[in-house]
């Protein structure tokens, strides 16, 4: 056990150290000069190599390297070129908004999954389960690019249920009016992630009634919600945790949608507008930051895998 | 990969399986019957029709995907003239859709093709060799995998550009390590059985044995996992295409069509155009949708359960 985590730490850290790297020559292999778009009609070669200079650019690129990753953990990611506001007041902004969407979204999905699974597992292909198992099967082709415009021309533009685009309130301004906004890009989020979970739940339960635990307690004469909740529900949580990492990739994605269908300003719309505007260390920062994010999680998820179920350290 | 399969732990895989290849415990007391049935021939009729209209897109009676048709309307309802009517810029939804496919479509097979070929025969090498050189590609396909892919293409397409063979490629290698993971524990399982035992003490050659023992044996778990694979390149290859990160336009993919349709959503009054979100979605829907169903039924077709993934 104990060489397995110390195994993952060190895979984790290479990892971290390949994601830093990355971003670091992100805005090193740009075609053009930073001092370029700093200076603007000022770049004159004089200013330039002044610029180059002040910025430490004209050290060789390792050294370059460990100045700005050191600036990193003091946490100075830089500033916009296009704003002046530093990267780290923008992630700072914005990242509310990425966890509002994805705890509401996670709530949603779960909610619905989890009763719609249990019913589903009771009686294994009738007419719910097929329904229910048929219905997501066809959302498996549905990712938020494509039912997220769908959706929102019929519940904002057209029913005028949801607000449209470019309504973004702060919580802490109109908490109402920000629930409001939030729950349609949540739904198309949820969308994704209840596909995963309600098949996972489903053909999860449906293994683990089969097993001889679960007819040793009905011949106990247990009631089949006890049955369910306190015998079949548990050990399919352990692939419940697995398939994390997978929906956590897939909900970047997705906020990344619907951040830009619905201009909520998070963090996938800030790294797209950032894009746009060439502001290169606005998107080093940003990319730095998921990056590391999404894999701190899945190993968190791992560990907690591992801790769950301690056969798989053994492998 | 978004929603990619995971193969993290192999004890765990069937329980990791997310997505069509799913292992089905309710579905494994049905009769197998091996027959495709109706419903695949016509999901495969399906791809196939788009795959030739994408082909043959130029000899189709159609206006160029870049026309921009001034004396119809802009942002037109679907009627004659422009069967599914014109985007904001006067141009022939239909003919958009058609010229649209290609970027799907290359870059879901080109890049499954390149990660069949970066991930799958190492893979098939490693999990028939073991020792270092199965540990070594093995941490290196957890790293690669650890790594968010949507953000790690976003980044690379900013420094390298967005033209469709450097998309192709990029998400080719990034899709390389799930493949390698699903294409080695496919072999793993065949390795250790007696006949390739037996062509072992023939003094048959590794390449033999790969080629001509091992390959067969794994292709029905390559061809329904490649689909998969293509589904979901098409996602993600979609994603950025809406993101505007993907092939840039005036060149159409189905991706850029819904960015296009979404943006126009939060226009004023008679500025939105419904038909610009809903037909490439349904193109999208359907394409995936096939795919989806084809890779299932050729898994239970092959009963690709049995190989234990």
């Amino acid at each position: 056990m104990g060489r397995y985590i110390a195994k993952r730490v060190a895979l984790l850290v290479l990892i971290v150290f390949f994601v830093s790297v990355a971003a670091f020559f992100l805005v090193h292999l740009l075609p053009g000069n930073p001092s370029v778009a700093i200076l603007g009609p000022n770049d004159t070669p004089q200013n330039a190599a002044i610029l180059n200079h002040q910025l430490g650019l004209d050290k060789p690129l390792y050294q370059q390297y460990f100045i700005w990753i050191g600036h990193v953990f003091q946490g100075n990611l830089g500033q916009s070129f296009t704003t002046h506001q530093t990267t780290l007041s923008i992630i700072e902004q914005s990242f509310p908004i990425d966890l509002e969407l994805i705890i509401f979204s996670q709530i949603m999905a779960f909610a619905l999954a989890l009763p719609m699974a249990i019913k589903a597992s009771r009686r294994p292909n009738r007419l719910f389960d097929q329904s229910a198992n048929g219905a997501a099967f066809g959302m498996l082709a549905l990712p938020p690019f494509v039912v997220g415009p769908v959706l929102v021309l019929i519940f904002a533009v057209h029913w005028h249920i949801f607000p449209g685009p470019a309504s973004y309130v702060p919580l802490t301004q109109d908490f109402w009016s920000n629930i409001h906004t939030m729950l349609l890009p949540s739904i198309i989020l949820a969308l994704g992630s209840f596909v995963v979970y309600f098949r996972l739940l489903r053909n999860d339960l449906i293994a683990t009634l089969q097993e001889d635990f679960i007819t040793m307690a009905r011949s106990k004469g247990l009631s089949d919600r006890r049955i369910m909740w306190r015998h079949a529900l548990r050990p399919s949580s352990v692939s419940l945790l697995a398939s994390a990492g997978v929906t956590i990739s897939g909900l970047i994605a997705g906020t990344f949608v619907v951040e830009l269908l619905l201009q909520l300003p998070g963090l996938g719309f800030q790294l797209i507008s950032a894009i746009n505007q060439d502001d290169y260390t606005v998107v080093q920062g940003i990319t730095l930051v998921v990056a590391v994010a999404v894999v701190l999680i899945n190993f968190f998820f791992d560990f907690l895998f591992t801790v769950v179920d301690p056969r798989i350290a053994r492998d | 990969m978004t929603d990619m399969i995971s193969t993290k732990n192999e004890a765990y895989a069937p329980a990791l399986l997310d997505g069509p290849t799913q292992l089905i415990p309710g579905e494994l007391a049905e009769p197998t019957k091996k027959k495709l049935g109706l419903y695949f021939w016509i999901c495969a009729g399906w791809i196939l029709l788009i795959i030739l209209l994408a082909v043959f897109a130029n000899l189709l009676p159609l206006p160029k995907p870049d026309f921009q048709n001034y004396a119809a309307p802009q942002n037109g309802a679907p009627g004659w003239g422009h069967i599914l009517g014109t985007d904001d810029l006067n141009r022939d939804i239909l003919s958009r859709l058609i010229f649209g496919a290609r970027v799907s479509l290359i870059v879901g097979f080109g890049g499954a093709l390149i990660g069949m070929i970066l991930g799958g025969i190492p893979a098939m090498y490693s999990a028939y060799r073991r020792g270092r050189v199965d540990t070594t590609l093995n941490t290196i396909s957890y790293a690669v995998l650890a790594f968010p892919a949507l953000v790690a293409l976003i980044a690379i397409g900013e420094f390298w550009g967005h033209q469709l063979w450097k998309i192709t490629l990029v998400i080719g290698v990034f899709s390389a390590p799930l493949i390698y993971r699903v294409v080695r524990a496919s072999t793993l399982s065949y390795a250790a059985r007696d006949f390739v035992m037996a062509a072992k003490a023939l003094g048959a050659s590794d390449r033999r044995i790969l080629g001509r023992e091992l390959l067969p044996n794994i292709m029905p778990t390559i061809i329904s996992f490649g689909l998969i694979a293509v589904a979901t390149i098409i996602v993600l290859e979609g994603t950025l295409a809406f993101l505007g990160l993907s092939v840039p336009p005036p060149t159409p993919s189905w991706g850029n069509m819904l960015n296009e349709g979404a943006a126009l959503l939060s226009g004023g009054k008679g500025q939105t155009n419904p038909w610009l979100v809903i037909f490439p979605a349904a193109a999208m829907f359907s394409l995936l949708f096939t795919l989806n169903v084809v890779a299932d039924k050729l898994r239970a077709y092959f009963d690709v359960t049995e190989v234990k993934l």
